[in-house]
């Protein structure tokens, strides 16, 4: 039973195509199909072992998902699978969001084009207020910690500070209050 | 050196890029078009719009700028730097994981970086609608778009594609 194709250690060629048709068929936040991949498809990880790997990579900064590719390349394959499996999930949408690139240098200047990306960038910033406001909302101790969100809103958008002190300012307030309200016991 | 000095600003961001690039968007546009002048406010609501409308990760806003300002090499540059020192740390960290998930030090950086990265998605929001120059029809939009997206189900595609098709007609 011991072939070398064994599916639970997929080929790099797997891992990489794998990742392709995730970062492919995402718009708009991939992570859906990264779990419906890894977890329903694939059969890679149980639902269990996604949520815990997952934790680390929400827990650090950075594009979760390129995270969690990384994390699921080394279990499958080591370090050259930890490079493949990002690899695979970029590489697709990088070629396409070039050609778009392209596209816009060469079409950018027209009428047309401009106001349809005015257009397009009216309903993003909608879909990103959205989506602070279910993250505002999913917040826990809400009355403690939502004046840390409009502190970091007034000192970003409003006073335009940069980002890595008030981050580093943040996280020692917002995180202090955060371990003081968790105690000793927890 | 101007596609060094990309990887080195962007590389220093992705440490602090709590709810991920997304959450980068108002530095991005200090860094390249305040601070740095390599962009205008128009050209990076457009890249914006762009990444919004293209299939793949959220980070790929950060592989347009890079684009726009230096062309290959400055994509090449700005995406690996998004993506690699937390992939690196991520690398090595991970086989740990376990041992130090659920201790007070870890949940209270959970629970503290949570509202400072809803402030920071609400920055960009503010700021994608301030850089793109709209008027009253364009901010009735926005708030027909949270709207939708808070009250209903539908795939944001469909909101991008109304959008697009607003912008067209002229009503944006």
């Amino acid at each position: 039973m011991d072939y070398p194709q064994n599916p639970q250690r997929p080929d790099l060629r797997a891992l990489f195509f794998a990742f392709s048709s995730v970062g492919l068929s995402g718009f708009g936040g991939v992570l859906p199909f990264a779990r419906r991949m890894l977890v329903e498809q694939r059969r890679w990880l149980s639902a269990e072992e996604f949520n815990a790997q997952l934790g680390l990579c929400q827990f650090l900064p950075g594009p979760n998902v390129v995270n969690l590719a990384v994390v699921v390349g080394k279990r499958q394959a080591g370090l050259a699978g930890a490079i493949v499996a990002p690899l695979g999930l970029l590489a697709g949408p990088l070629v396409i969001v070039l050609l778009l690139a392209l596209l816009y240098d060469r079409y950018g200047e027209l009428p047309l084009a401009q106001s349809m990306l005015r257009g397009v960038a009216a309903a993003g910033a909608g879909l990103l207020f959205a989506m602070a406001w279910r993250m505002g909302a999913a917040l826990r101790d809400k009355a403690l910690f939502l004046p840390f969100s409009a502190l970091v809103v007034l000192g970003i958008a409003g006073l335009r500070w940069p980002m890595l002190w008030i981050m580093l300012g943040g996280l020692v307030l917002s995180g202090g209050l955060a371990w003081w309200r968790l105690g000793p016991r927890r | 050196m101007i596609v060094l000095a990309l990887f080195v600003e962007f590389a220093v961001l992705s440490f602090v890029a709590f709810g991920g690039a997304t959450a980068l968007l108002p530095e991005m546009h200090r860094v390249v078009v305040v601070e740095h002048g390599w962009l205008d406010d128009t050209t990076f609501t457009h890249l914006y719009a762009i990444a919004q409308a293209a299939p793949g990760p959220n980070v790929l806003v950060v592989t347009l700028i890079g684009w726009k300002v230096a062309g290959l090499a400055g994509a090449l540059a700005t995406t690996l730097a998004m993506c690699l020192p937390m992939s690196v740390l991520i690398y090595l960290l991970i086989d740990r994981w376990e041992s130090f998930a659920g201790r007070r030090w870890q949940q209270a950086v959970s629970l503290g970086v949570a509202p400072l990265a809803v402030g920071l998605i609400f920055s960009g929001a503010t700021l994608i609608a301030q850089a793109a120059g709209l008027g009253w029809s364009g901010l009735a939009l926005v708030a027909t778009v949270v709207v939708v997206c808070l009250k209903t189900k539908l795939h944001p595609l469909w909101l991008i594609g109304a959008g697009a098709l607003l912008g067209a007609l002229g009503l944006v």
